[in-house]
């Protein structure tokens, strides 16, 4: 491969007059565009030599045709000069800082010396020179008899936007570019200015650059009307306005004519350059439209810098919506026919490739494993189509170039918005599929945050060997199967995957041998262990030895499951909730497999393989994990209707008596409450320790209704059974469907707002009653009273409103985040630095470690080291 | 020959050997090979001190396990388990951090292994670190950024009861977190946690007296003030219980009014009767402001103080926070005092402190929300932010906009302002940085773009 070429650096500057000239295609007089026949007008705003945009013509500075020609600056003169207003507030202060005679800086030779040298050392050691420029102004600005000329100086006001009044004299823009232009280089140096890239008297402009016409580019109505741009509607004024400027004076019209003219260029020189100026009444587009002109066009997020250079359109890219698919692996992408026969990879033919090449032109661009284009070695694209491609299959030799379509195996970047990590776009392996949507494993939505509502997402083919190379070795999903933020695992199994390996391997479920290969048909296993029990002379397995074929020999790991309640003295493998876990070289002696050993962020199991072993085993476990998982439940059968929300009728009076005795207890709170009984609670008033009691007997009352409920409902049901194996959904929410939903809030209390002392007219003026603040007494299934409900809404509005804010203002902290920090990369020599080689750390995180790599946060996990060589835990010795 | 001595001896000093030590070595015949496959003994009988032998030892760390292993099995019959004394020596001078150090120790004196064990444990160990550190080029910055601004999306925005201390409100959540981002002056709910002298913190009374003095007193907390528009007077009336509770007196508060105000104070009792200086309604109300804002006794910004028993110590915590005038009250732990206003704590301890102040916030705030972040990143963080000596923000007016880049900067915010300064001021961009060079279009400066090495291979 050729060298890259690199641009080195990139230099600021003024244009002095003499550049816009030197760089201008042509003098722009007329306020005309096109002329009858629809041609370009020389010397005219869409003069050929400005560049073209109507297809057929050529550029006449460098004969490209549209496309190819960039586009050339022309100019305008200006018949008076106009102040440009980006500077007009440094104009002003340099003005106040110099003689209004001489030019001169007003500060003695002493002080300009140190003020100089004060410059020089700080450029040389790179550091920023504002404060003193600062200190430059404020000291010049008080001087009021130059001390070279002994001119005494007068005060000058500035008015915005653009005029300078001295002692009620007003200040053209002639007599401040000749003030301007007496200001020797080397004091312009002390004002902070580059003398020779940005002379003062350049902010006022005398000539006026015109932007290439494909700046600028007209648009055609379906009409047949032409529709100019803004900048070119802006530019017509100026001219119009310039000429008018001209005529006048030479016609010897009277001074005022000829400032209201004056102020009316500056106006629309002002307008042309930022139309949000403030002061300034924005230019309109016949239809009341503020004209769009050079300010905006750079600014805001959909700006030049952020829209179109930051953030680039490119090539090679799809869009659809995802499904799932859990017969695909995790590192698998399944992309629909229709887009793989879009999308092309452009191979180089060698002799080894000749033939594959051959046979993908053979099958032309509509069957699949087939190309779209060839190209010739002298760079001549050709398109293949059904007829052609018999033909050109024959011509191809090594020095060509085919693109050809994607087909299985080929590497591509997948992505779904919002990217607020690496592990938003991740590289997949293509595997052509029918239909239309992306298909993918669902264990791999946990790093993309994606669900299958509708969500769309990304595909990008990478077109360079060493990009498919980094593709592969970095941004691959087994790759970052481990999160940087704290180094444990991303991704993994959820919802059906957890359920399914819970109900596998959960007691003693037992498989004879027809069962077993049925939920082990999907995965790599081909041979069954021997068999737990034989009964009545038939083999049969339990569920765990089932779910150990999956996991690697050698492992070993101990740990404790979600259910696990922390008691005071663990029973171990004696557990009656199952949740001591115990696996032995690869095999699974006791505990339940749940959330905390295959899912996303807390799988240990998972965890153990891929740091032990390797991303690969770690990749392959999962997917053979998950597809028995998927198998398993499928066996089992698994469901959720509304009558698993049922509670016996013996629970639901408990329910209800302890619903009375909170609504009682909350009536004993108030009556106390009225009568002054009430104690507060330190820094508390009175009212609050109402609230916070009455809340407290509440959520008391709603947690004892759930634990009734929950003891009628056992783990054979299936929202029982999800919610302890962490898969999906919590106790709560099965008690807010079951028993009762409880209180509703806003901003941590109870719901207050509404009428004069009530919520709602449906309750007493005063009442302070559970019912009448927001506290839903029935359940989801029983159904909600009309207040409930609305208090209900109430609470959910809040919900949605948070949730709102919170993605704005997360997203502006990532954007600083990221503007702040990218910059910064580990050197060879272990530092941290930024782009100015400063220092930001002598060792990555104190101790170099890489926290991807560390094993949740810590470099070495001394314990399983110690655990592994010995065999014993050195935490419980 | 003498070429190779040379070569050798250049080695060795790139190891960190120093140049008399090489020259022994080389002269006693040891190239590089043959030195990673001595033993201790070896080189010692080439005539160096045992010091430099284990020095030399150390600096080849690469080889140490080998040779330490051959050194073992020297001594391997005497013993089954290691002794805690070999441990020691064993551990001494590992290329490990020191906090994995004190762990292994800790745990191998617990489990006592056997030698073999022990080899196999510490090799296994130094083989981790290895493996787990950082490679150059890596993009740590944005690494970080991701890390701490993904789970951003998953904060609360609401303000809660401080962990334990329900009579406090703090931010927490996101907010928090922008807060410190932010570099704000002042949080929007200061609060300290004073840590307490033993002989304070032991004793409850004494704690209260303590908190009694440092809560800011004003004029309404110990009495009720009224204006009497007739007599153009402001009565107040002093609550004894109270007075008595913050251990101040009725004089101490006409003194005080006296010494702020020139307005004219009678006391009867515990009536104090004042008299505006000026007569006139205006002037009336004014000094009712004036009085009411009148610090008595405390500390100006205190609002509250709530002693807590923690793990048998009391601890003071505070509604607001003046860490300064907090740290010299007799009986407070300075060195256990803390407060939530990083930028109190970067003028009062220095930046240091503050950045520490920082890292353990962030990190709160985060742990707090159940999130875990890895502590690097946010360490990375707060080493950007007080890099220069001062908390900068992260954002327009910190970080972000004091960048060296132009055409970074104003592809952030404010675009057109630091284009029009950029070229008044003939900038220079370098393109050194990530946004400029996805500007102009070319490489990123950063982890595989970085890179310069090429493989060419041979035709």
């Amino acid at each position: 491969m050729t060298e890259l070429k690199r641009i080195g650096r990139i230099k600021f500057g003024l244009l002095s007059p003499q550049e816009v000239r030197k760089m201008s295609a042509t003098k722009i007089i007329t306020a005309d565009t096109y002329d009858n026949d629809g041609f370009p007008i020389e010397m005219g705003l869409m003069d050929p030599r400005l560049g073209v945009i109507d297809p057929g013509l050529r550029c006449r500075t460098c004969g490209g045709r549209p496309g190819e020609c960039p586009g050339h600056f022309g100019h305008i003169e200006l018949a008076a000069p106009v102040v440009h207003i980006g500077f007009a507030k440094l104009i002003r202060k340099i003005l106040q800082a110099t003689c209004r005679k001489c030019g001169h800086l007003l500060l003695g030779e002493e002080v300009k010396k140190k003020y100089q040298d004060e410059i020089k050392t700080l450029k040389k050691i790179g550091r920023s020179t504002d404060d003193v420029i600062k200190g430059v102004f404020k000291d010049s600005v008080k001087t009021s008899v130059c001390p070279h000329c002994g001119e005494g100086q007068k005060n000058i006001k500035f008015e915005k936007p653009t005029t300078y009044i001295e002692e009620g004299h007003k200040l053209m823009p002639s007599d401040i570019r000749d003030r301007l232009e007496r200001i020797p280089n080397d004091d312009v140096e002390i004002l902070g200015m580059d003398a020779s890239n940005a002379r003062p008297e350049w902010m006022v402009l005398t000539v006026l650059p015109v932007p290439p016409v494909t700046a600028r580019p007209s648009i055609t109505l379906e009409s047949g009307q032409r529709s100019e741009d803004d900048l070119t509607h802006k530019l017509v004024d100026i001219i119009r306005i310039n000429q008018r400027f001209q005529e006048n004076r030479e016609a010897g019209a009277p001074q005022l004519i000829i400032e209201d003219l004056w102020e009316l260029l500056q106006y629309h020189a002002t307008t042309f350059l930022d139309n949000e100026v403030s002061g300034v009444p924005p230019a309109r587009h016949r239809s009341g439209r503020p004209l769009k002109t050079l300010s905006q066009r750079l600014k805001g997020k959909e700006g030049r810098f952020r829209g179109s250079l930051s953030g680039k359109r490119v090539n090679f890219s799809a869009r659809t919506v995802i499904s799932p698919d859990p017969n695909l692996d995790i590192d698998e992408v399944g992309v629909p026919m229709e887009i793989v026969k879009e999308m092309t990879i452009t191979t180089n033919i060698t002799p080894q490739n000749i033939k594959e090449c051959k046979e993908y032109v053979r099958r032309g661009p509509d069957r699949h494993p087939g190309a779209n284009y060839v190209k010739r070695v002298d760079g001549q694209r050709i398109k293949v189509t059904d007829r052609n491609c018999e033909e050109l299959a024959e011509m191809l030799e090594p020095g060509w170039k085919v693109d050809r379509q994607l087909k299985d195996g080929d590497i591509v970047l997948f992505n779904r918005q919002p990217s607020l990590h690496r592990m938003s776009i991740m590289a997949h392996k293509v595997k052509v599929m029918p239909h239309k949507t992306f298909r993918l494993n669902p264990s791999v939505c946990p790093p993309y945050n994606a669900d299958f509502d509708g969500d769309e997402m990304n595909l990008h083919v990478p077109q360079t060997e060493e990009a498919r190379a980094e593709a592969r070795i970095l941004i691959a999903v087994e790759e970052n199967m481990l999160s940087p933020r704290f180094g444990g695992p991303i991704i993994g199994g959820i919802h059906d995957h957890i359920t399914g390996l819970f109900l596998l391997t959960r007691g003693t479920t037992l498989f004879d041998e027809n069962d077993a290969l049925e939920v082990l048909r999907k995965s790599h296993v081909r041979d069954l262990p021997k068999p737990a029990i034989h009964e009545n002379g038939k083999p049969y397995w339990t569920g765990r030895q089932i779910f150990s074929l999956m996991l690697p020999k050698g492992l070993n790991l101990t740990y404790r499951a979600k259910a696990c309640e922390s008691c005071d003295v663990c029973k171990k493998s004696e557990c009656e909730k199952d949740a001591y876990v115990v696996i032995k070289d690869g095999e699974l002696l006791c505990g339940t497999i749940d959330e905390k050993a295959i899912g996303a962020f807390t799988g240990q199991v998972l965890d153990r393989i891929i740091k032990e072993f390797s991303p690969t085993e770690g990749k392959k476990f999962l997917d053979n994990a998950t597809r028995l998982a998927i198998r398993a439940i499928t066996h089992f059968g698994f469901s959720f209707g509304i009558d698993d929300e049922d509670i016996p009728q013996e629970a639901q009076s408990q329910i209800y008596e302890i619903m009375m005795e909170a609504e009682k207890k909350v009536k004993r709170l108030i009556d106390a409450y009225e009568v002054g009984e009430l104690d507060a609670l330190p820094g508390r008033t009175i009212d609050e320790t109402l609230e916070m009691k009455i809340m407290e007997e509440l959520g008391k009352a709603r947690d004892q209704a759930g634990n009734v409920a929950s003891q009628h409902l056992g783990l054979d049901n299936s929202a029982v059974a999800m919610a302890t194996s962490g898969a999906r959904g919590s106790m709560l929410n099965l008690t807010q469907m079951s028993t009762c939903v409880g209180q509703q809030s806003v901003r941590g209390e109870r719901i207050t707002r509404g009428y004069d002392e009530r919520t709602l007219p449906h309750f007493k003026k005063g009442d302070l009653g559970a019912a009448a603040k927001g506290f839903v007494k029935y359940s989801y299934k029983k159904g909600l009273s009309p207040t409930e409900f609305f208090f209900h809404a109430i609470g959910g509005r809040e919900g949605l409103v948070d949730t709102a804010v919170r993605t704005s203002q997360s997203g502006y902290l990532q954007r600083r985040l990221i503007n702040a920090l990218q910059d910064l990369e580990v050197k060879y020599d272990g530092t941290v630095r930024d782009t100015r080689g400063l220092i930001v750390q002598f060792e990555y995180g104190e101790d170099g470690i890489d926290p991807s790599k560390s094993d949740y946060g810590k470099s070495v996990n001394t314990r399983r080291i110690i655990q592994n060589v010995t065999g014993q835990d050195p935490a419980e010795v | 020959m003498r070429l190779a001595k040379k070569d050798t001896v250049e080695a060795l000093k790139r190891k960190g050997i120093d140049a008399k030590t090489a020259e022994t070595l080389c002269n006693a015949g040891f190239a590089l090979d043959k030195l990673r496959k001595a033993s201790i003994e070896d080189v010692m009988k080439a005539g160096i001190s045992k010091t430099a032998t284990h020095k030399v030892m150390k600096m080849l760390s690469k080889t140490n396990a080998k040779v330490t292993k051959t050194t073992k099995k020297a001594k391997k019959k005497e013993t089954g388990a290691v002794t805690p004394l070999l441990i020691d020596s064993k551990l001494k001078g590992l290329p490990l951090p020191l906090s994995i150090i004190e762990e292994l120790r800790d745990y191998l004196n617990k489990v006592k292994p056997t030698e073999a064990q022990l080899e196999r444990i510490l090799q296994m160990s130094v083989g981790a670190y290895e493996r787990a550190r950082v490679e150059p080029c890596e993009a740590v910055g944005i690494v970080a950024a991701q890390s701490i601004g993904e789970p951003g999306t998953q904060m609360t925005m609401r303000t809660f009861h401080y962990a334990g201390v329900a009579e406090i409100n703090v931010t927490l959540g996101l907010p928090r977190l922008i807060e410190i981002a932010d570099a704000r002056k002042v949080p929007s709910t200061p609060i300290m946690r004073v840590k307490l002298e033993p002989e304070y913190a032991r004793d409850r009374e004494k704690a209260r007296a303590l908190g009694w003095g440092i809560e800011e007193t004003n004029i309404i907390d110990v009495g009720s003030v009224a204006v009497d528009m007739a007599k153009m007077q402001i009565v107040v009336e002093l609550n004894e219980k109270i007075l008595s509770r913050r251990n101040i007196t009725a004089e101490e508060i006409v003194q005080k009014i006296n010494g702020e105000t020139k307005a004219d104070v009678q006391p009867e009792g515990l009536k104090l009767t004042i008299n505006p200086a000026q007569h006139s309604y205006r002037g009336l109300l004014q000094l009712v402001e004036d009085v009411k804002g009148i610090t008595l006794k405390g500390v100006k910004g205190i609002h509250r103080v709530i002693i807590r028993k923690e793990n048998d110590e009391y601890v003071m915590y505070t509604e607001g926070s003046a860490l300064k005038r907090i740290l010299q009250f007799e009986g407070v732990d300075a060195s256990r005092t803390k407060t939530n206003n990083i930028n109190e704590i970067s003028e009062v301890l220095g930046i240091e402190a503050a950045r520490n102040a920082i890292i353990s916030e962030a990190m709160d705030t985060l742990r707090e929300q159940g999130l875990e972040v890895d502590i690097r990143h946010i360490m990375l963080v707060a080493d950007m932010v007080t890099a220069e000596g001062d908390v900068k923000q992260i954002g327009r007016h910190g970080v972000a906009g004091q960048k060296a880049s132009v055409l970074s900067r104003a592809a952030f915010e404010v675009t057109v302002n630091h284009l029009l300064d950029a070229a008044v001021k003939g900038y220079v961009d370098e393109l050194a940085g990530v946004t400029e060079n996805v500007i102009v279009g070319q490489p990123i400066q950063l982890g595989t773009g970085d890179v310069e090495l090429i493989y060419k291979a041979k035709e």
